[in-house]
């Protein structure tokens, strides 16, 4: 039976009329309905990348350090002899925002086997979250939902989450962002592949049955805009922790017996995009019966099936011959386990149902969706921005109410609210809990240890993506530095607005440009990442909005350093120098009300030797305490290290910068600065280090007391008690949530 | 004699969606160098171990109330009767709530009063080192330990508290740093401040708090290794 293709399906499938044609072309004849369905999930930006692939070509694949994967769900780098961590950062906004506990949940899930897809074991995962303003009701309920859906997914896993990132801004009011990403170890020399290969080896779907969950989740709800009356519920998933807590455990016991030939996730498109990319990737085809896959519920049709985005199962290619010891490890877990297939050698993608063939495509045509290269356009608002002139700023005369003000703005706030949500300490290795620069994770049986963080900054990548992007590598590096690691790969989640505007693309394209050359410039390859287009709602885009998890290594896990003061008597050192940067500041924002300006400007050559500086010092145990200057400036740094470390400090802001106006020689933000706390005897050291390097250090002061005092030409510009700054900053957020 | 053959033979117990298994073997293989195996839940006997663990996580997910499904799983009346015999059973965490459905502990365990999961370090004091599990401890002493869980607000009825107390069966109590039980310190409005209790037999302890997780001091305390020493004391003392 062969139903006539009208133009109304493949539109509702979220297809151009465009895009149909070539459908057309690359089969040769009109596709059936179950093949038009594949090829819209398969084609569409959320899987295939028809419109950002040419521009993720620039991006570096090798660094420093070995990356020993290749075209994997995952990427990772060598941190131990023979081990890989692999590590992916995803996107799950439009889910997010639909419905925020399940959109989140689902999120984690996803990326979680991203990771144990490839044989490694997950242990650790981010949370980098956007919304609007928190006294908005609808993004404080986002918010909540958000977290309380990380906590439940994360936790029940025993998957522990030790970072994120906070940002909430009337710009991600209609489509928040929520991103995850997720590490796992491996031995380098057991990374599972996709390839199926292997003509007549089993085909087998093992974890949850099949529904009618997420189906369009990818081409419809990921790929295009969000409308205020959108009734999109229905494409989100519904998460199911303990069976995915299940399947790692299986999906990991079946490994060891060596019998599986390639394992992947069924995320985006599910039994679609698992059958063709393993087959395309192995180059082979694939023979699959519909009817054999476990499903929740009667009568699917074939395209409900292959487009189900059910969660927690994944599609496995093992050896002809020992299924059966296969699927005997997912009964013992209570899992499914089904051969629904087996592989072939004529490249074709063969689906049936009831043993009729409802489709039959080459795999590697499906796989290999067309480019588009999409004009770009510097938009109207850009160099308006960028001639911007703070001259006319007025200089508040109360830096102490501002820096109170500024610690109690949820964008700078303490995060202690989320993070106590989430365990992440479970799996014994968090060895720098949650809440300063980097999380450090120890690697049990190595002397070796990582560090890990992830970062964005919306508003500098507005204002300048190329510049924005690469402000927020380099603060990622600074933040690892500081923790003692050594940067060593990076994933990008790249959330950006509507492709198809030439405006939008061209902040996609100059982030993207920005990011290549700065990872070039620190040699760090770009193991994995995900593209997240159409975040844009009724009333407009959101920033472009590129955030980037950065994994360093630390040589030895025992030498590792924390942002809070530790003693008093000890000295503070700046790393690095303070100039007129308030361009797209917190402080700007926060205080003056402006999204505007340049972003901070960013020396990479300087930006190196202050990273090289801290590092050898953390590294030889000078440093009691290492903390990145970032949002919010010194003055918000300074009090950072004073609240960790529950201690006062007295410093004076250095001589040198009088050209600078106070403002920004608190609150400005310009980059490449690191404060320092060491022991009066090391701080020669730490000199001769800086020295030896070319960065610039200053002393500032010492620790110790009950306040924070920061003095100007002679003259005190900041006073308060640590306590009381404290009790401001840790109740921001519980106040605003709890009432 | 060799060293090997004097300590506690331990058994932890794993179940679909236990998740602090693996840290409890590695503070105990890897940190104590003890001998311990794992138990699959569908095992029925427990002969051969001296110490059965039942550790932290979500037991067939939890989605039901923490532990209630977990209680009629295949091993557990193995650990009953284990129990009865005098063998020794730790709870930790998960483990706790399942030991409370069992009848194996007294008590009930109620959503946190915050109504949120709650991950941190805090303090518990000692309250009776008359215990396999705490012996190596100071009475009093206060020990610096995480908690990670959403369901740890201890109750039990006036009468049963009563009687506890009576019979010494609360072995920690949160509280400050300097070791005071105060409503600040109680971080899921426990009765009591109460973070641990023990059978009248004094065979069986249930703790929220998770020892495995600071048994090395590089994760920022290692008060946990008391309990792993109080247990590993036991059995030179009795061979």
């Amino acid at each position: 039976m062969r139903m006539a293709i009208e133009p109304r399906m493949w539109r509702e499938l979220g297809l151009s009329d465009e895009e149909y044609q070539r459908i057309v072309e690359a089969i040769g004849r009109d596709p059936t309905p179950t093949e038009l369905a594949m090829f819209s999930v398969e084609w569409s930006e959320h899987c295939g990348y028809p419109r950002s692939r040419p521009l993720l070509a620039l991006l570096p694949k090798e660094g420093k350090y070995t990356s020993p994967v290749e075209g994997g769900d995952a990427g990772g780098i060598e941190a131990a002899p023979g081990l890989t961590v692999l590590f992916k950062m995803e996107s799950h906004n439009h889910p997010s925002q639909v419905e925020p506990f399940q959109g989140a949940a689902t999120g984690v899930g996803g990326i979680i086997r991203d990771i144990f897809t490839m044989g490694a074991r997950p242990i650790a995962v981010l949370d980098p979250l956007r919304f609007g303003e928190l006294d908005q009701p609808m993004a404080r309920y986002l918010f909540n939902g958000v977290v309380k859906g990380i906590a439940f997914y994360g936790n029940c896993l025993g998957i522990p989450t030790v970072g994120g990132e906070l940002q909430f801004d009337d710009a991600y009011r209609g489509n928040c962002l929520v991103n995850v990403m997720a590490l796992g170890v491996v031995r380098t020399d057991k990374i599972v592949s996709g390839r199926g290969t292997g003509v007549g080896n089993p085909v087998i779907i093992v974890g949850n049955s099949t529904g009618r969950d997420g189906i369009g989740g990818a081409s419809i709800l990921a790929s295009h805009e969000l409308a205020e009356d959108d009734e999109k519920r229905p494409t989100v998933q519904i998460g199911d922790p303990f069976t995915e807590k299940c399947l790692i455990e299986a999906c990991l016991e079946a490994l060891e017996t060596g019998a599986i030939v390639a394992m992947k996730d069924m995320g985006a498109a599910g039994i679609t995009c698992t059958t063709c990319e393993m087959s395309a990737a192995g180059g082979c085809g694939m023979d699959v019966e519909l009817q054999k896959v476990p499903r929740r519920e009667p009568g699917m049709e074939p395209w409900e099936i292959l487009m189900s985005e059910s969660q927690e199962r994944m599609l496995l290619v093992a050896q002809k011959g020992k299924e059966d010891e296969v699927l005997g490890i997912f009964r013992k877990w209570g899992l499914n386990a089904v051969v629904i297939g087996q592989l072939t050698g004529d490249g074709l993608l063969r689906v049936r149902d009831n043993g009729e063939v409802v489709a039959e495509v080459e795999a590697k045509k499906l796989a290999e969706p067309p480019v588009y290269h999409l004009p770009a356009e510097e938009p109207a608002y850009y160099r308006a921005c960028q001639a911007w002139d703070p001259s006319g700023l007025p200089t508040p005369k109360d830096m102490t109410a501002v820096l109170r003000d500024l610690l109690s703005s949820p964008n700078l706030a303490s995060p202690e609210w989320v993070y106590r949500q989430y365990d992440h300490m479970v799996q014994t290795n968090t060895v720098v809990l949650p809440g300063g620069d980097a999380a450090v994770l120890r690697l049990k049986g190595y002397r070796q240890g990582i560090g890990v963080t992830a970062d964005g900054n919306g508003r500098y990548c507005y204002l300048d993506p190329y510049l924005g992007t690469q402000l927020v590598l380099a603060e990622a590096c600074r933040n690892l530095v500081c923790v003692g690691a050594d940067p060593a790969g990076v994933t990008d989640c790249l959330n950006f607005g509507n492709p198809e505007k030439p405006d939008r693309f061209w902040q996609f394209k100059r982030s993207v440009e920005g990011l290549a050359d700065a990872c070039r410039f620190f040699e760090l390859p770009v193991v994995s990442g995900n593209v997240s287009f159409y975040n844009e709602a009724a009333d407009g885009a959101i920033y472009p909005t590129p955030v980037l998890g950065v994994v360093g290594v630390l040589e030895d896990v025992r030498r590792h350093c924390t942002a809070g003061f530790k003693r008093s008597g000890d000295v503070i050192l700046l790393l690095g120098k303070t100039r007129d940067d308030l361009g797209g500041t917190e402080y700007l924002k926060h205080v003056h009300g402006l999204v505007t300006g340049r972003p901070p400007a960013l020396d990479l050559d300087l930006e190196r030797r202050v990273q090289r500086t801290c590092l050898e010092a953390v590294r030889a145990g000078l440093c009691a305490s290492a903390h990145d200057c970032s949002s919010g400036g010194l003055a918000v740094a300074l009090a950072e290290c004073c609240m960790w470390g529950d201690t006062g400090a007295r410093v004076t802001l250095p001589a040198g910068e009088t050209e600078v106006r106070l403002d920004a020689r608190l609150f400005g933000e310009s980059p490449s600065r690191i404060l320092i706390s060491a022991a009066p005897d090391n701080a020669e050291k730490i000199r001769e280090i800086a020295g030896r390097h070319g960065a610039p250090l200053e002393l500032l002061g010492a620790v110790g007391g009950d306040s924070l005092t920061v003095l100007a030409d002679g003259e005190p510009v900041i006073a308060a008690p640590v306590a009381e700054l404290k009790k401001l900053w840790r109740s921001a957020i519980p106040r605003l949530m709890e009432g | 004699m060799t060293a090997t053959a004097g300590k506690l033979r331990f058994g932890i117990v794993v179940f679909p969606g236990s998740n602090c298994e693996a840290d409890t073997w590695h503070a105990i293989h890897d940190e104590m160098d003890a001998p311990v195996e794992y138990v699959w839940h569908e095992e029925t006997n427990l002969d051969g171990y001296d110490c059965v663990i039942l550790p932290g996580g979500f037991s067939y997910g939890d989605y039901l109330r923490t532990g209630a499904v977990a209680r009629f799983s295949p091993v557990m009346g193995a650990v009953q009767e284990f129990a009865a015999k005098g063998g020794l059973v730790l709870g930790i965490c998960n483990g706790f709530q399942i030991l409370l459905e069992a009848g194996l502990l007294p008590g009930a365990m109620l959503r946190n009063a915050g109504q949120k999961f709650v991950c941190r370090y805090l303090h518990v004091r000692v309250e009776t080192t008359d215990t396999p599990f705490t012996r190596e401890m100071t009475k009093g002493a206060v020990l610096r330990i995480p908690i990670a869980h959403g369901e740890g607000n201890y109750y039990a009825d006036p009468d049963m508290l009563a009687e506890m107390k009576e019979h010494d069966q609360i072995v920690f109590r949160y509280c400050t740093a300097e070791g005071e039980s105060t409503p600040e310190a109680n971080p899921n409005g426990s009765l009591d401040n109460i973070a641990g209790v023990c059978n009248r037999d004094r065979n069986v302890l249930g703790m929220m708090p998770h020892p495995e997780r600071c048994t090395d001091p590089i994760l920022g305390s290692a008060d946990g290794r008391l309990v792993w020493e109080s247990l590993l004391e036991v059995s030179r003392g009795d061979s």
